[in-house]
């Protein structure tokens, strides 16, 4: 017990110093958790064995290919098609095939060249992924064209696991078997031992359709029982028993995990729990991708580098300079121009978090050489080391000059702001309706999962989630948000969403439903644009028909009304500047005046004393007359 | 036309009733005046938010169509430029097929601050009342309604003080039954640069 806390804390410790500095000094979070590895793992010293959690840290990959998944409608896969076959199959094709000549130039047999032409052929999903993300990259087509190479690969890792077994080499059979068994992978459960060929097939597919459909038809009442229940942690315990369940089944047929979460995020990207299931996997792929690049730090074989330095480094520089020439080429012929060419250049040239799987299982099968692995292992640690400083190149290098060449263009704004509206309730409703009927996009948050099922039904399309959270605000597209729109019952929760959403993006447009005056200050504290009370024009409405009741004239009443609210507004700006949250507002001496004073100033206005504030009375006076 | 009598129409426009001396009373006489429709503008449209098919087919529904309005900067109360600009629609009131009003009578009824003197040429406001009054003329001759000099109270708060209001009142109700009975002489009316209540050309009451 005591072991593992310990061995929690020094990871945790880790992360929590290494990654703010690394990313207050713009390094991105991926190289601080790789540096933090380094110092706990060789440098330290202070854990040792890293392979058993490494493969639990592997599990963050399954989990980032969930959330990848969940961001993709089928109908956003299909048209990538072209890409995902054509970019990500020749960039593995051709990588190979030059990887595997380099080999046998350098004089290996061509089994050993062609298995270190497949595992370096490969780049890391993690790390792209997570500094795509981070950086907002994901959405261009420099991003797009990464992430259909990188799903090609994980995808081509299944075949590639299929034929390392048929490159065996004879010499080394007999010490790989006793290494396959001190692997202890045969004990693994699965479903496929034994099977035949087209068996295996059959079972894939049987699997593959039951991830498909089961994510389909069962998700959806399944999710709403669950949400029913109010408990966000079974939500969230639901979520992860999905991710899990599917690794499970997907391991037990033989198909790689990742594959089949990814495809599970498709099928439930059109679901409405989509936002909350993302903010729910969300934090635990992070802690479990870092732990991933920690493991991937400390692992590093020190001593192996120093006593091969120039060996390694030749070889990883190599890689990246042969890896990053075949993306090039590849980027002129898909006509990727400008800082997409560069970012898809350099982002993809590292080996990836497979390779390590790819080598220990060609290991296991003979293929190659256990003190080549090692080696090569080193390659592809460092070259993921690496990565983060290619993309500070392109951040510091590539991205002005390109600004220089054509001058700093204005952002192309093609599309009209999509809002976010928090709470579809009867306020959020009328919201809605008037932007989706000027033509306006919305995504639309609420956290009672009958109003979600019903406007889906309707027709709204309407997301499952409490907006309180920053991470579904954040997965609600809050960055690309022109305005939010904050219309839950929840005051605090209100005041809570204004603020961070206020603090991510203090140029975001705000719009938000006070339930009275408290609330209204907290609101303009809080720095939202526009604060509506909510029963404030309806009062004012039903004023106005009691003026007009007792026979004052109908466009008098329109004047009188009008400097009302102006007046009204006006009062709570200035008694907002006043109110202190900690003090209650009959305690507090000077808002206590300036509400005092104010509602004098009211009551005179409308009064008719024509010395204060004679606006209404100054109207259409005729010529050379005094006010009443 | 003789037997059957004519629809007549008022609309009115003031934004500052608090203030109105004659108008509010010559709003008075037309709405108890029999055959005569008062809208009273403001008060129906306090927002703005005129309803062109509702005032369209008041326009279909009378024979004569009279503004009532003090007189702004020269010109009507902006509620009223709001009305013929979204009532009078092309392919209504003129241009291809806009013959719905054609034939119907048009009159303004106006009432100014300053005096007659000031309405001539050299005087403060240096152009007669009826020379402002052409675009209003202009419009009613577009749309082929036949236009009949402005009923004018000169100096309307000046006559709230004396008499000159009271006959002004008096003569309104006249001018709206004559206008309703044919006993106008439109011909006679036309003639005229404006008409005031000791100007009304008007034949006597057919005895029954």
């Amino acid at each position: 017990m005591t072991g593992l806390l310990f061995q929690a804390f020094i990871y945790l410790c880790a992360a929590v110093i290494a990654v703010p500095v690394a990313k207050r000094m713009g390094l991105g979070s991926v190289l601080g958790y790789l540096i933090a590895g380094i110092v706990i793992g060789p440098v330290l010293g202070l854990v040792g064995d890293t392979e058993s959690i490494q493969h639990i840290a592997e599990f963050g990959v399954v989990m980032m290919l969930f959330l990848v998944g969940l961001e993709l409608e089928p109908r956003t896969l299909w048209t990538m098609r072209n890409r995902l076959l054509g970019l990500g199959g020749l960039q593995v094709g051709v990588t190979t095939v030059l990887v595997m000549a380099a080999g046998m130039a350098l004089g290996l047999g061509w089994s050993v060249a062609l298995a270190i032409g497949l595992v370096f052929s490969l780049s890391s999903t993690a790390i792209v992924l997570q500094t795509l993300n981070e950086k907002g990259l994901m959405k261009s087509d420099g991003g797009q064209s990464s992430f259909s190479v990188l799903l090609f690969q994980d995808i081509a890792v299944i075949p590639m696991l299929a034929l390392i077994p048929l490159l065996a080499l004879p010499e080394l059979v007999h010490h790989g078997a006793e290494a396959h068994a001190e692997g202890g992978h045969g004990a693994e459960l699965s479903l496929i031992e034994g099977l035949s060929g087209w068996q295996v097939a059959i079972v894939n597919i049987a699997a593959i359709a039951a991830v498909v459909a089961g994510g389909h038809y069962l998700s959806r009442p399944l999710f709403r029982f669950i949400a029913s229940a109010k408990l966000r942690e079974i939500f969230t315990a639901a979520a992860l028993l999905l991710v899990v369940a599917i690794a499970f089944l997907m391991t037990l047929v033989g198909l790689s995990p990742a594959l089949g979460t990814f495809l599970a995020g498709v099928v439930l990207a059109n679901s409405e729990f989509r936002h909350e299931l993302e903010s729910d996997i969300e934090p635990f792929k992070g802690l479990l991708l870092g732990l991933f690049f920690i493991t991937v730090g400390a692992g590093i074989n020190f001593v192996l580098l120093f006593d091969n330095a120039l060996l390694v480094i030749g070889l990883t520089i190599g890689l990246m300079a042969l890896k990053a020439a075949v993306l090039l080429a590849l980027s002129f012929i898909f006509r990727l121009r400008g800082a997409d060419q560069w970012l898809f250049t350099l982002s993809l040239a590292q080996a990836g978090e497979f390779g390590f799987v790819l080598l220990s299982f060609s290991v296991q099968n003979a293929v190659i050489p256990t003190d080549l692995a090692d080696l090569l292992l080193l390659v592809v640690a460092l070259s993921m080391l690496l990565t983060p400083a290619l993309f500070i190149v392109f951040d510091r290098v590539v991205l002005p000059r390109l600004d220089e060449e054509q001058g700093r263009a204005a952002d192309e704004i093609d599309e009209k702001g999509a809002a976010i509206i928090c709470g579809i309730g009867r306020f959020g409703q009328v919201i809605n309706r008037v932007l989706k009927g000027n033509g306006y996009k919305t995504v639309v948050l609420d956290l009672s999962a009958d109003m979600v099922d019903g406007f889906n039904r309707y027709g709204i399309r309407t997301f499952y989630g409490d907006a309180s959270r920053p991470d579904l605000l954040h997965a609600a597209g809050l960055e690309e948000a022109g305005l939010l729109v904050v219309a839950i019952d929840d005051m605090d929760r209100a005041v809570e969403i204004v603020k961070h959403a206020r603090r991510e993006k203090p140029d975001l447009h705000i719009v938000a439903r006070a339930r009275n005056r408290h609330y209204v200050y907290e609101l303009y504290k809080a720095g939202a644009d526009d604060i509506v009370r909510e029963t404030f024009d309806s009062a004012v409405r039903a004023a106005r028909y009691a003026l007009e009741a007792f026979g004052v004239h109908p466009h008098e009443v329109e004047k009188l009304i009008t400097v009302f609210v102006e007046r009204d507004r006006d009062g709570i700006r200035r008694l907002a500047q006043l109110y202190d949250p900690e003090i209650p507002p009959f305690e507090n001496e000077p808002y206590m005046k300036m509400a005092r004073e104010i509602e004098k100033e009211t009551e005179e206005a409308l009064s008719d004393n024509p010395s204060v504030h004679d606006r209404v009375k100054r109207a259409w006076l005729p010529p050379g007359s005094k006010a009443e | 036309m003789a037997q059957q009598s004519r629809k007549i129409l008022v609309l009115f426009a003031h934004p500052g009733q608090r203030y109105s001396r004659a108008n509010i009373e010559l709003a008075k006489i037309a709405r108890q005046t029999r055959g005569v429709t008062l809208v009273d503008l403001y008060a129906e449209y306090p927002r703005f938010k005129i309803d062109v098919e509702t005032e369209q087919q008041r326009l279909l529904d009378h024979d004569v169509i009279v503004f009532q309005f003090p007189l702004f900067w020269y010109s009507t109360p902006a509620l009223l430029k709001e009305w013929q600009d979204l009532v009078l629609e092309y392919g209504f009131a003129y241009g291809e097929g806009g013959v719905m009003i054609a034939g119907k009578l048009f009159v303004p009824v106006v009432t100014t601050g300053g005096p007659e003197e000031f309405y001539q040429v050299g005087g403060r406001n240096n152009y007669p009342l009826r020379d402002l009054l052409t675009p209003i003329e202009q419009t009613a001759n577009l749309c082929g309604l036949r236009f009949v000099p402005p009923y004018t109270l000169y100096a309307a708060l000046k006559a709230a003080g004396d008499d000159g209001l009271a006959e002004h009142i008096e003569g309104y109700g006249r001018f709206l039954k004559a206008l309703r009975d044919d006993r106008l002489d439109l011909d006679a009316a036309a003639e005229l640069s404006v008409l005031t209540a000791h100007t009304l050309p008007i034949a006597e009451e057919a005895q029954p």
